[in-house]
């Protein structure tokens, strides 16, 4: 070891061709296994969405679209020759859900218009956004038990309508309305609100005519996203609004029902009874129409979740307002 | 609002309606304090009965609740806790790896447009409404996964969690997972694609140029950056599953034990399943109790994403 001028056997550290083979194995593995989890994915989206549009078809047409459920017997059909229909759900899920847009999208909006405009990230603010963050993690059962401890403490006991369901529902609305309006706003451009400033412009005009309107695309589409993710919620309005068979047009008053909650209970209510007189009547009496009328309605839902879903895509899309960055 | 400009505008000065504004604004936020605090008062009113009122009453409800296997709300709402939280971690379980898959297919693997479609297709995944899931999950699903639970049974039923006879059909805790599994996909992989594109790009082109695959490109310069971001996006996601109703509701075959025999049926049952399905025909005190449940599932989904927004703010720091 006295050699001032060790040689060195580079060859050792040239890495063996069966290592370099493992290491290609790996990543070709790890490749096949990225792939496989996407393909894994798409599976039971394209099943979810197939058997929906497969299944619902069969009895999605104009009567089905234009009756309630009154004077539905079994597996009977009814005098108007459908077998019973989801007006009154139809009618329950806009009106609940308006009812929970009346109450979220002024809060909603108008807290994130604090946030951003004169919170200037102070105590409160920080308390808000903890619990913005906590409200969107309630379940949304608890948000349905909710409501209906409030109305019942309230109001008087029994209260079950279809306003207590919008208020489970903007509970669940409120803090997706808040976080992305906040966003939106956050990115107004500050060039804009100081002109307004220096042209003598109060703050509350310079809120509502420049920033609201600056960020207005980006809040509608939130707003719109907002609303298909509360519009499909089963289990609160199943503790707030009830169910019913007739359509019921108060919202104050009154079970409603709603699609979502009229999907569950076809659902649950399994297979019809049938006569071995009614099967052979025409026309026939159906031993499977519940759940007809259940994947029926659940295909309605799912059009207008994804429409929704559409429009408040293309809204962002298309009305963006360009800034700088 | 628009009714608020138009008062202001015939003032002279915009000096009134700026206060008038102001006041509303803070008056939303303050509404957010005052309707959480609601929240949490409410429930603890409805729940108070179970605690005041005569305890034999309150046995007697628990008792009919559950055919005798339960007398006090501790022996009650043990075995549900233990199950939402052993369904909700089975679908984490499988959730956890396709999602990170997924992501990082969108994110480093797939040519650049696709990726924008494929998020789309995420997207969609979280928009399905989740009554439509349990229809699919109980009509679809539980006949055709019946045949696959039954082969792990039969060759791996010597785990105690695959203990057979597998049941038919299987409305079993193992295919209500698959399905929330299903429904957590989506928020998992939009967090952990989201951080991906933001791991540093040098790092990872250095990476490259020293000679690594590109598995080990994101094993050394990717998961690192990413790794409490993935953390907190599977505790959303578990938040998510913890609360989830429908899906429970309508496929599971509820039971009221301790057991973490997946593959059977009447073995666990869900705090919001549970809520769900007796809610209906509960008297005014089974209410209080089920709002008692209630409680204790806000409580446990609180402190999950009280977790991941403390290691969120961490990793920001």
């Amino acid at each position: 070891m006295s050699d001032s001028h060790p040689t060195i056997d580079f060859d050792k550290f040239k890495p063996t061709r069966s290592y370099i083979a493992a290491r290609k194995r790996k990543d070709w593995t790890m490749r096949v296994f990225i792939i496989a989890a996407f393909v894994i994915a798409l599976i039971p989206l394209v099943s979810v969405l197939w058997t929906t549009i497969s299944s619902g078809v069969a009895r999605l047409n104009l009567n089905f679209l234009s009756y309630n459920m009154s004077g539905v017997v079994g597996g009977n059909a009814t005098p108007s020759g459908g077998y019973g229909g989801i007006v009154h759900a139809i009618i329950g899920t806009l009106l609940v859900t308006l009812g929970s847009m009346i109450i979220s999208i002024p809060l909603g909006l108008m807290c994130a218009v604090y946030l951003v405009e004169y919170s200037h990230n102070g105590g409160l603010a920080r308390a808000i956004g903890l619990l913005v963050d906590v409200m969107s993690g309630i379940p949304s059962i608890v948000a349905g038990l909710f409501a209906y401890a409030l109305f019942n403490t309230l109001v008087g006991p029994g209260t079950v309508n279809g306003f207590v369901g919008s208020v489970a529902l903007s509970l669940l609305m409120i803090p997706t309305v808040v976080k992305t309006s906040e966003e939106m706003l956050k990115i107004v451009p500050n060039d804009l609100r100081e002109a307004a400033y220096a042209l003598g412009v109060t703050k509350q005009r310079t809120i509502t005519k420049i920033v609201l309107r600056t960020a207005l695309p980006g809040i509608v589409s939130g707003v719109i996203l907002a609303i298909a993710r509360v519009i499909g919620e089963t289990a609160p309005l199943l503790i707030a609004a009830g169910f019913i068979s007739t359509t019921n047009l108060n919202l104050f008053s009154g079970r409603m029902t709603t699609l979502p909650v009229y999907v569950y209970q076809e659902y649950s209510q399994g297979l019809a009874t049938c006569s071995a007189t009614a099967l052979q009547a025409t026309p026939p009496c159906l031993p499977q129409i519940r759940m007809e009328r259940a994947w029926a309605a659940a295909l309605v839902l799912i059009i207008i979740v994804l429409l929704l879903n559409l429009i408040g895509r293309l809204v962002a899309k298309l009305f963006a307002v360009k800034t700088e960055n | 609002m628009s009714s608020q400009t138009t008062v202001t505008q015939n003032t002279t000065s915009g000096k009134s309606g700026d206060k008038v504004f102001k006041g509303l604004a803070y008056g939303a936020g303050i509404m957010i304090l005052v309707a959480l605090a609601a929240v949490t008062l409410f429930l603890l009113v409805r729940a108070m009965p179970l605690l005041t009122g005569s305890q034999k009453a309150n046995e007697d409800t628990i008792v009919s609740f559950t055919g005798g296997q339960a007398h006090n709300f501790l022996q009650y709402v043990g075995p549900l806790v233990f199950g939402t939280i052993l369904i909700s971690a089975l679908a984490l379980l499988l959730a956890f790896p396709i999602s990170v898959g997924i992501a990082l297919f969108i994110s480093h693997y797939a040519p650049r447009k696709l990726s924008t479609a494929l998020s789309y297709v995420v997207d969609l995944l979280a928009a399905i409404p989740s009554v439509i899931y349990g229809l699919w999950g109980g009509i679809v699903l539980v006949p055709h996964i019946t045949g696959f639970w039954k082969w792990v049974a039969q060759y791996l039923g010597w785990i105690p969690l695959f203990k057979g006879p597998a049941a038919d059909p299987s409305r079993t805790v193992g295919t209500v997972s698959v399905v929330l599994a299903v429904m957590i996909l989506p928020i998992i992989t939009s967090v952990a694609r989201d951080i991906f594109l933001q791991a540093p790009r040098l790092q990872q082109e250095a990476a490259l140029a020293m000679g690594a695959t590109k598995w080990e490109m994101i094993k050394l310069a990717v998961l690192p950056f990413g790794r409490s971001g993935l953390i907190s996006a599977s505790m959303l996601g578990l938040g998510r599953a913890l609360g989830e109703t429908m899906a429970v509701l309508m496929i599971l075959s509820p039971g009221m034990s301790y057991s973490v025999k997946l593959l059977q049926a009447s073995q666990n049952q869900s705090i919001a399943a549970n809520i769900a399905a007796q809610f209906p025909e509960a008297n005014d005190l089974g209410v209080s109790t089920l709002i008692a449940t209630g409680l204790v599932l806000f409580l446990i989904t609180f402190l999950v994403n009280f977790i991941a927004r403390k290691i969120t703010e961490k990793a920001r720091a």
